[in-house]
């Protein structure tokens, strides 16, 4: 597959994923307001992840004389296919463990769609000039959550650390490099995961302080989303995602 | 999760472009000003309703009691005087 290809799809699964779990929490939250934010949430993210996909279709191009759209990738695709960042699919669980992932991607998604921005791919730079605006909402509503949850009762402090300890072990693999991403940082379709993951740690350092919640020693980071090796729950979100699809090809309504 | 979340009210009023007043549109439940700010966001400019927002702790608004209808509003009645209608709006007045 293309650089830019394969660069592209991890991108659009990352948002569809965790637009997939939070979707999950509907009628679940705390509050129907809160409801109504996750959801807002998760639907930036399936536009996000409709342009993106949209984008692949048209880099991979004619195919057996057909051109894919943007359903073939979030419907037709095997769950070894998907290339998320492990951290975006991990489960709900309670809360914090809702508040805290999101917090620990939209620190890593904010500044990433702000730096693409002046990516020379035209197409990928559209997509994050409309991305940051979104994201930089999402990071508000979830960091906010995060220091009232951490700063909160010792219940929502110790649900919150217990969180923060349990999703830590996925952030590594955000800001991994690997052949494909070289490609396209050289030329400046991407960019330095270095610089990122400096600006991520500093929004989380100072958000957890403000929460008075622990950063976690060091531990051995999980990786393999990449290459398609996802944990266990993948496949019911995988088989939910898709289920009506599989059933009725091609259905419409 | 557990249930209903204990939050209080708050009053949301919406501007719908620059020039006009804040306009009431509903209420939220949020623990606090800026999550009940982001639930007003969330509920009441889906659909580009608004250029700005306030939101007001319910309890902090004092209302008028509507057994006091009568000799608070009535007595306005018969004062035709008070309505500017003789005057001529200008075009350049957009707003009023």
């Amino acid at each position: 597959m293309k650089p830019l290809l394969t660069y592209t799809l991890r991108q659009g699964d990352r948002a569809l994923i965790l637009a997939q779990r939070l979707l999950e929490t509907i009628t679940h939250a705390p509050e129907i307001e809160e409801d109504m934010a996750l959801s807002n949430l998760a639907l930036d993210l399936i536009g996000q992840a409709r342009a993106l996909y949209t984008y692949v279709a048209e880099i991979e191009g004619d195919i057996d004389g057909a051109v894919r759209d943007e359903n073939h990738y979030a419907y037709c695709r095997e769950q070894h296919e998907f290339q998320n960042p492990l951290l975006v699919e991990q489960p709900n669980g309670d809360f914090a463990q809702i508040i805290v992932r999101q917090f620990l991607h939209d620190a890593y998604a904010f500044p990433y769609w702000r730096v693409m921005q002046h990516s020379t791919d035209e197409t990928l730079a559209a997509i994050a000039a409309k991305s940051v605006k979104e994201t930089a909402y999402h990071l508000r509503h979830s960091r906010s959550w995060l220091v009232r949850l951490g700063d909160g009762t010792d219940e929502s402090h110790r649900r919150a650390q217990a969180a923060v300890d349990q999703m830590w072990r996925y952030t590594g693999e955000l800001f991994e490099t690997d052949e494909v991403e070289q490609a396209l940082v050289s030329a400046s379709i991407a960019f330095d995961p270095d610089e990122l993951r400096n600006t991520w740690l500093h929004t989380v350092a100072g958000t957890l302080t403000e929460a008075t919640l622990e950063m976690p020693d060091d531990v051995v980071m999980q990786n393999g989303g990449r290459s398609g090796r996802h944990s266990e729950s993948f496949s019911r979100l995988i088989g939910e995602l898709q289920v009506l699809a599989r059933a009725h090809p091609g259905a419409t309504w | 999760m557990s249930g209903k979340a204990d939050w209080p009210l708050w009053e949301v009023f919406v501007r719908a472009k620059r020039g006009v007043s804040h306009v009431h549109a509903g209420t939220v439940h949020a623990p606090d000003a800026e999550l009940a700010l982001q639930n007003a966001r969330d509920l009441f400019t889906r659909r580009s309703e608004g250029v700005s927002l306030w939101v007001v702790k319910s309890n902090d608004i004092t209302a008028s009691d509507p057994n006091d209808r009568e000799s608070l509003f009535d007595p306005a009645d018969d004062k035709t005087f008070r309505h500017p209608t003789d005057f001529e709006l200008p075009d350049e007045v957009a707003n009023m």
